[in-house]
């Protein structure tokens, strides 16, 4: 059996990145009430975002593991 | 009355509901606890301990408006007072000089582009964690070897154009490296002809006599003699095998549950480098792969495992030092660095020297070049912050303060 090659995603410090979709990013805006780019921001060249294919101004789900609350759901802005 | 056997399933079940309103810890709290007395309980009792839970987690929260950076700054602030003192005598006793305490504190929140230590820890697959010889023969694939490292002398015939390079033999043997590894890497970066190899006894700075190799080496013909410096530094700095940047590795092992296992240390960083190579280094761990350059961390595994090695670097040198604070404030601080995107510092250039308002900038250090700057801008200052309305001594946005009003004309 061949071996599953190692990509970043699987690195110990790398937490888990969503992309997402057109009606997921609506909801999201409207639940928090806010513009896009008041959320924290990601990098279209950030080497995450391309392995995932994020463009500039989708939205990134990530879902952090946190040392207090077990695990956290954070959203980045993707700006180029 | 009978009831149905509240059982674990159902227990599940229960806490599933909350799943919105509770973070997952406490969750997995209630699960382990309640579990433990489910025999007793009834469903309405599980439901009154989840809803008092819920109660208390709400309370617990910190409300809107509070000062939160300001509470963090302190935070941090004040047992980096005691730490100064300690620094200057714990540091550089271990193996590998590293940076530590304030010192290392400041660097990770100034963002510096590289540490003043670089440092690599890299872990062993399960496979070769508990094996000595595997982690040495590893360590040895890493560590970056050039010429220069196995070299004795090297000289230079400007008459015959001629460079003679003499390589200790013992030397070679300790790295690994053979004399036709010398040979191809010289032809491979175009130095010239090797033109003969001759082995001889020399002796030694320290009186000993010892086998050397002299490599004669044919340079281009018509070079001038500053080219021929030039030509003997580059020679030197042939890599013959290794990865670049990772100078020294050290074989560190570790005792836990009986078992010893190893671990590699090494100084000098190339992230990139360690996942260019995964298939020549078979038995490290990829996933483990850890450096302590932040900025490089960015680079190559993006913001978000930035903003958790900036928690961990931190947390790291305060946990050191034996000095507790909560994680909470340094998650706000690696938060707010990585706000863009990008690793930013804290100071001048980058958080708050990018502040929006020209008070708040002008406030903070160099007061006039902001001011002037802003006025031959013709800049605005809305005053929405904090420190601005301080500055103008209004209500400040904290708290009860952030509250605005506005009427509305002519409504019921």
């Amino acid at each position: 059996m061949l071996k599953k090659k190692f990509t970043i995603l699987d690195h110990e410090l790398v937490p888990k990145h969503i992309l997402l979709s057109k009606e997921e990013k609506r909801q999201l805006l409207e639940q928090l009430k806010i513009r896009p780019e008041q959320l924290p921001w990601i990098r279209a060249s950030d080497p995450v975002a391309k392995l995932i294919g994020a463009k500039p101004g989708d939205i990134v789900k990530i879902i952090r593991k946190s040392p207090t609350a077990g695990e956290t759901v954070a959203y980045r802005f993707v700006v180029p | 009355m009978k009831t149905k056997k509240f059982t674990l399933e159902d227990l599940k079940k229960e806490l599933e509901k909350c799943s919105s309103e509770l973070p997952k810890s406490i969750i997995q709290e209630l699960e382990e606890k309640l579990s433990k007395i489910i025999d007793r309980l009834t469903k309405s009792d599980v439901e009154k301990v989840v809803s008092e839970v819920i109660r208390q987690y709400n309370e617990a929260l910190v409300e809107p408006g509070e000062a939160v950076g300001t509470v963090a700054a302190q935070s941090i602030g004040e047992p980096g007072t005691q730490m100064t003192l300690r620094t200057f005598h714990f540091a550089g006793v271990r193996e590998l000089n590293v940076t530590l305490g304030l010192p290392r504190l400041i660097e990770v929140l100034d963002a510096k582009r590289t540490p003043s230590t670089p440092l690599m820890r890299i872990e062993l697959d399960e496979k070769a964690k508990y094996d000595k010889a595997k982690a040495e023969e590893l360590a040895r694939k890493i560590q970056h070897v050039t010429v220069e490292n196995v070299a004795s002398s090297i000289d230079i015939d400007f008459g015959q154009q001629m460079i003679y390079l003499r390589l200790d033999e013992e030397l070679m043997k300790d790295k690994r490296v053979t004399l036709d590894m010398v040979i191809n890497a010289l032809s491979k970066h175009k130095i010239g002809t090797v033109e003969s190899v001759t082995e001889r006894e020399e002796e030694m700075p320290d009186g000993k006599r010892r086998k050397v190799i002299e490599v004669a080496v044919a340079v281009p013909e018509g070079l001038e003699a500053s080219k021929m410096i030039k030509l003997r530094q580059k020679v030197l700095n042939v890599k013959l095998k290794g990865i670049k940047g990772l100078k020294r590795v050290v074989v560190k092992e570790v005792s836990r549950e009986g078992k010893t296992y190893y671990y590699l240390e090494v100084e000098g960083s190339n992230l990139q480098g360690i996942f260019n190579n995964l298939d020549e280094l078979e038995g490290i761990d990829p996933t483990k792969v850890m450096t302590n350059n932040i900025h490089e961390i960015a680079e190559v595994l993006g913001i978000e495992a930035a903003r958790t090695a900036i928690i961990n670097e931190v947390m790291g040198v305060l946990r050191e030092q034996g000095l507790d604070v909560d994680v909470r404030h340094v998650m706000l601080v690696a938060d707010l660095m990585t706000l863009t995107g990008r690793v930013r510092q804290i100071g001048r250039h980058g958080i708050s020297g990018e502040k929006a308002s020209v008070l708040a900038r002008a406030a903070f250090e160099v007061t006039t070049k902001h001011l002037l700057e802003a006025g031959v801008k013709g800049e605005e200052d809305p005053l929405t912050g904090v420190i601005e309305n301080v500055v103008v001594g209004q209500l400040i946005p904290i708290g009860s303060g952030m509250v605005e009003l506005r009427v509305r004309h002519g409504g019921e």
